[in-house]
């Protein structure tokens, strides 16, 4: 296990030092000069030219990336160019907030997901089935923003069962009351694509062998589902979700903007809106790793529910 | 043995496909909605239609024909009444000859504004319905050209990559893995931070060179396969260059992977451009598409006035829903095997 491990976490450094290098390029050459943004519509050659000391624009192109490396290595993108506080404390404090809405999120549209993918199972092909796969599509078809803003104005504004937005100091405040209508909204979102995936990993099952097995020594077609079904249609479920979760952090980003939640993905929309490019740096970097770290943890995991894979 | 079989020719792949498609109702009708959609893209792009969008016809935010007018809105609907003769303006002689100048060249009246339109009117009275059929030409033109792009370019390294193999293979396959491990939301917001042009051209471009992972994958998969095949190794004995072996003889075997994943793209890219006008990173001001629409009907919803919302979530959501069927549609015609 261990060896494992160790090798492919090896394997992970070229691809860093591809992203790395990637975005050296996309900010160092492809977006021009950032000192003619930071200095302002009136600036003057010297001022410019302080910009560019301070950046360590004016070194060759090597010093730069290494400058990037280091930022990288101890967490120290310095300071945000637009407000001034320093990145590492914009990425600790936006963490928790996100997680917030992120983590019953996901393990509600799990749960859900699971078991409504199990209980079309039973009805596969009939016209239920094919009504829901129906449903699924016009689901999914309607902008998450027409989700966002018809359930803001009608649970929220209209009727009042929910905060329109906001953000408290506790976390049960939180969770309870502002966390509420963007979990349920991010649900609402997203359990079509889920059912539609969790039905195609169960209906890979349902064929099988063993299934055949399990009926023809007299289990109920219940027992067969949730039991035997279930355990084999978790591999993958597992992998999907676990290579999911970085992609989520940023995914939320206008749930967290339009119910006004200090989160991850709010943080890199006013980012990209102000150009501030030390913030967009850090948190490009930072999910890219974690989405490396995620899928290898999703294959580990995949070993830990089935004996039958061998990680070599 | 039938004489006859010998000399028919058996159906292609193409054909065969359009066959299962022509046998799948709800895949005809899909194709129907997005047809009538391309065709409203095209009239609207040679300007036949909806070109006159941003006359302002109507009273502001006049409802829809099936509300009825709404009262509040009465006043506005009447032209302006000159105003009294002031004795004490400093210009009256100067404004008297210009609307003297006006009237001559017949622009001096004004047509009075309709108080209610078959989807109703927004902000400033354009008319919803041609806003939205304006907007769906942007929206579906970037969806189309971005997923062109996005394809082209898959397909460009999934060949090189996969018929080549060894060293090409290993760089390519590192490209990959180096544009995957960032998620695709966040790299075009990167990217559209940094491109800080806002335009429909810096949308396709931010889209297409993100969106390339998925058709490479799959085509590179689609390329091992196919290069050791006998009619690669006969088209190698005739003397066949590599790249007329990769796109005369091995793409048209391989084309309908292509054109499933495009299919697929479009939907997202079309998703995304809608997101992307509506924060502002999108499209740039003056031009209309459904994202900012969208953004503008998020406040009018707080006024009630739903309209707008209601045409420009609809019609992307009809296309949408009618886009994702004839893709699963053509990806089971095309392809039984393709998940």
């Amino acid at each position: 296990m261990l060896p494992y491990i160790l090798r492919r976490l090896w394997q992970m450094l070229p691809t860093m030092a591809g992203v790395v290098v990637l975005l050296f390029v996309l900010f160092n050459w492809v977006g021009g000069d950032p000192s003619y943004l930071l200095a302002g519509k009136m600036a003057d050659a010297r001022a410019i030219a302080n910009i560019r000391a301070q950046l360590g624009l004016d070194q060759p192109w090597t010093v730069q990336l290494w400058i990037f490396v280091k930022q990288i290595l101890s967490f120290d993108f310095g300071n945000a160019w637009s407000t001034g506080e320093p990145v590492s404390h914009i990425l600790s404090s936006r963490l928790g907030p996100s997680l917030t809405v992120l983590v019953p999120l996901t393990l509600l549209e799990t749960v859900i997901g699971i078991a409504l993918a199990l209980a079309i199972a039973f009805v596969r092909g009939s016209l239920t089935d094919r009504l829901v796969m129906v449903a699924c599509t016009v689901g999914m078809s309607v902008s998450i923003l027409v989700y966002i803003i018809a359930f803001q104005y009608g649970l929220a504004y209209k009727l009042g069962l929910f905060p329109v937005q906001g953000w408290g100091e506790h976390f049960t405040e939180n969770l309870l009351r502002y966390a509420a209508l963007p979990i349920l909204i991010g649900l609402a979102v997203s359990i079509a694509p889920t059912l539609r995936l969790f039905r195609s990993f169960v209906l890979d099952e349902v064929n099988q062998d063993y299934v055949r097995t399990a009926r023809a020594k007299g289990l109920s077609e219940r027992r067969i589902v949730w039991v035997h079904v279930l355990r084999n249609a978790a591999i993958p479920i597992i992998t999907h979700v676990m290579s999911n979760l970085p992609a989520l952090l940023i995914g939320a980003f206008l749930l967290e903007r339009f119910f006004g939640i200090p989160g991850i993905g709010r943080e890199i929309i006013l980012a990209v809106e102000r150009s501030d490019f030390p913030v967009i740096k850090a948190i490009t970097v930072y999910v890219a790793a974690a989405t490396m770290v995620f899928n290898l943890l999703a294959d580990l995991m995949y070993q830990a529910v089935d004996p039958r894979v061998q990680l070599a | 043995m039938n004489q006859h079989a010998a000399f028919t020719v058996p159906a292609g792949l193409w054909t065969l496909a359009w066959r299962r498609l022509r046998a799948d109702r709800v895949a005809m009708l899909a194709l129907a909605v997005v047809g009538l959609f391309l065709l409203s893209v095209l009239l609207a792009g040679a300007g036949l239609v909806a070109a006159d969008w941003e006359d302002e016809v109507a009273v502001n935010y006049a409802p829809p024909g099936f509300v009825g007018p709404d009262p509040a809105l009465a006043a506005l609907a009447r032209p302006a009444l000159p105003a009294p003769p002031n004795a004490f303006d400093p210009l009256a002689g100067e404004l008297a000859v210009l609307q003297g100048e006006l009237a001559r060249r017949g622009g001096g009246v004004q047509a009075p504004k309709a108080a209610t339109l078959p989807f109703g009117a927004d902000k400033w009275g354009h008319d919803v319905l041609k806003k939205t059929i304006k907007g769906g030409q942007t929206s579906i033109v970037v969806g189309l050209v971005a997923a062109l792009v996005a394809v082209a370019l898959g397909t460009l390294f999934g060949a090189v990559s996969g018929f080549y193999g060894g060293v090409v293979d290993d760089v390519f396959t590192w490209f990959y893995s180096v544009f995957t491990s960032i998620p695709s939301i966040l790299m075009i917001l990167t990217v559209a931070a940094v491109l800080q042009a806002r335009g429909v051209a810096t949308i396709v471009l931010i889209l297409g060179l993100t969106g390339w992972t998925g058709p490479y994958r799959l085509i590179r998969a689609e390329y091992i396969k196919h290069k050791a095949r006998e009619y690669v190794m006969a088209a190698d004995a005739i003397g066949a260059s590599n790249w007329r072996k990769m796109f005369i003889h091995i793409f048209p075997n391989v084309s309908h992977v292509a054109l499933v994943q495009m299919s697929i793209l479009v939907v997202g890219f079309i998703k995304a451009e809608v997101i992307l006008s509506f924060l502002g990173f999108g499209v740039p001001v003056g031009v209309v598409s459904w994202g900012s629409m969208l953004n503008e009907a998020q406040n009018e919803l707080i006024l009630g006035k739903w309209w707008q919302l209601a045409a420009a979530a609809g019609a992307m959501a009809l296309l949408v829903t009618a886009f994702s069927l004839l893709a699963d549609a053509l990806r089971d015609a095309l392809d039984p095997k393709l998940k």
